[in-house]
């Protein structure tokens, strides 16, 4: 029998609704080993790293102690442990930028996203689907790590006094801003799959944007530099994942945080627009 | 019922499908056929809303589809195979599938014990061979239901048992009134399933004809074979025998006439006293008739050596 009662009764009244493509997509997500592999790698960086650099600090400033304690007060007054807590971020928007391409061009590189589309073929829910699930699961998780990161090292730099509380000023806001400028990270790794379909050529992309860019930028004339590199992606976007000491080259933090989503936005909108005119 | 009406699909320069109209309804198995490079997968894209046509309508269940609230409810379909991400296991692609249209986790284990799958369900697809790919897209096209099935070279890599096991499930599926429409570049393998059939070629419809009628055009044009001593001697006296009677001699001794049946042959070599050591009817093969019908067949009977390199290539494709 190729219909059973119970098949031909429940299925029939089924439609595709945006909370139904959004558990699909969850599944999916869930059920691919590189999710775990990207995640894990983010999650290490961001919370583990930020220990074992404040670790290196303490054992040095010890040193210095003994030597040289003028340069140890001043080592420490320029030393930030919430941008230490933090500082793991530089890698984890590697592994969850390659994770919001695979998401898409996975499914490009397999051909199951003609699969994907033939359930989903208003095609835009699908997008705004992958993109919900990719978001919702990198903020619930980095700000997790970013916490046990923030945690963790302002109790290995306590015995020399410059830890800091979550309630003093900037730490909240970087333990919460590194997550959302993660999260962000995320949404592009996402649309810059979406626009190009292609996974070497989307995370090509996605270094060139964050990494290439700022190096490019150095070689022009300092005047002209200056003035454009705040408004790079990695420094506009890192601007809220930075507590105010480090912050001498870029944007207020939220303003900063905010030109970031805009590229976002662009990439992700000039996205929607191909997936939902060309062929598949 | 799938309704196509003058579609045509350009990729650039390339005309892929060019103005195609047809219909395909519930209750037979209708097989969709032509030459690789003839449209077919193109045509089953433009049906599934996965491509845009340049121009012309295609409707499925009504409507295009697009505009299908539930689609895996109303048309189930395999494209290629490995149309699956590798690093799943065929439960979790189902259930994928599954939940867009918030079918049921029982429905996802039915299909997989339908096509028999079951043992595997937890196992990454990446290790499947094609014939369980083709199995687990089956299982995909049948999760929902739905009343129209497409389905392209749906026997590509499957085994002899599998062969036997999808003919009869699209005779099952057609039988309970669904549509069912289904791809293949050969004649043979359309004739042991498809009631119906629709023949394109370079993107436009060739025939639209049922399997009975090509069976029968191709037991009627065969050729005759005649052997005899007298090669020379009867192939003189044929070719005065009719303006439409060809005749090839294929050995020393023997002689293959078409235009005159056996009947005829026989009569004529008594009259002059030819003796005959043999005459035999050689059908056209299915293969034949559909060649016929496509065009190609002028070409093969124009080439007298089969050793003629693009012929036999062709034929080969074809058998393939």
């Amino acid at each position: 029998m190729i219909t059973t009662a119970a098949g031909r009764s429940s299925s029939r009244i089924g439609v595709v609704t945006p909370a139904r493509v959004l558990r699909s997509e969850l599944t999916k997500l869930g059920t691919l080993r590189s999710t775990y592999w990207s995640l894990l790698v983010a999650g290490l960086a961001l919370g583990g790293l930020g220990m074992i650099f404040a670790a290196v600090q303490i054992s040095e400033w010890s040193r210095l102690a003994l030597q040289d304690p003028s340069l140890l007060t001043a080592e420490r007054s320029a030393f930030s442990s919430i941008d230490a807590a933090v500082g793991g971020y530089n890698l984890a928007q590697l592994a969850i930028g390659v994770l919001g391409v695979l998401v898409v061009t996975g499914e490009y590189a397999t051909g199951m996203i003609r699969t994907s589309l033939m359930a989903v073929p208003q095609r835009l829910p699908l997008l705004w689907g992958k993109l919900t699930v990719v978001c919702g699961v990198t903020f619930a998780l980095m700000l997790w790590f970013a916490l046990i990161g923030f945690f963790g090292v302002q109790a290995i730099v306590a015995s020399h006094g410059v830890d800091h509380a979550l309630g003093d000023p900037d730490a909240l806001r970087v333990v919460i801003g590194v997550a959302l400028y993660l999260t962000a990270v995320a949404a592009l790794g996402v649309g810059l799959g979406a626009l190009l379909r292609n996974t070497a050529a989307a995370i090509s992309a996605l270094v060139a944007l964050l990494f290439v860019l700022p190096a490019l930028v150095a070689v022009l004339p300092a005047s002209l530099g200056a003035s454009i590199a705040p408004y790079l992606p990695l420094n506009a976007g890192s601007a809220v994942a930075t507590a105010e000491i480090g912050r001498a080259d870029q944007l207020a933090p939220w303003t900063g945080f905010g030109v970031f989503c805009a590229y976002t936005a662009l990439v992700v909108g000039l996205a929607a627009y191909r997936i939902r005119g060309t062929n598949a | 019922m799938i309704e196509l009406l003058d579609v045509t699909k350009r990729y650039g320069d390339k005309l892929a499908v060019d103005d195609l109209s047809f219909t395909v309804r519930p209750g037979v198995v209708t097989g969709f056929l032509g030459p690789n490079g003839a449209g077919k997968s193109t045509t089953m894209r433009l049906i599934l809303g996965l491509d845009a046509p340049s121009a012309g309508e295609i409707r499925v269940a009504g409507r295009p589809y697009r505009e299908l609230a539930g689609p895996l409810h109303e048309v189930g379909a395999l494209l290629e195979a490995r149309a699956v991400h590798r690093g799943r296991s065929a439960h979790a692609h189902l259930l994928a599938m599954a939940q867009t249209h918030g079918i049921d986790r029982t429905r996802v284990a039915e299909v997989l014990k339908l096509v028999g799958l079951t043992d595997v369900a937890h196992t990454r697809v990446g290790s499947f061979s094609l014939g369980m790919c083709q199995r687990l897209g089956i299982a995909g096209a049948l999760l929902g239901d739905p009343g129209i099935l497409i389905l392209d070279e749906p026997t590509n890599g499957l085994d002899p048992e599998g062969i036997v096991w999808i003919r009869s499930l699209l005779r099952e599926l057609a039988a309970e009134g669904r549509t069912v429409f289904v791809s293949s570049h050969l004649m043979s393998e359309m004739a042991l399933t498809a009631d119906h059939v629709i023949i394109v070629g370079r993107g436009r419809l060739i025939a639209e004809t049922t399997v009975d009628d090509i069976v029968r055009k191709a037991s009627d044009g065969g050729a005759v074979r005649a052997r005899t001593p007298q090669a020379d001697l009867l192939q003189t006296e044929l070719v005065l025998a009719g303006e439409h009677v060809s005749v090839r001699a294929v050995a020393r001794d023997l002689l293959d006439v078409s235009g005159l049946s056996s009947r005829q042959i026989g009569e004529a070599a008594a009259g002059r006293g030819i003796v005959l050591h043999e005459l035999t009817a050689l059908h056209a093969s299915l293969e034949d008739a559909y060649l016929d019908l496509t065009g190609e067949s002028v070409e093969y009977t124009a080439a007298t050596p089969p050793a003629d390199s693009d012929v036999t290539h062709k034929r080969e494709k074809l058998a393939a």
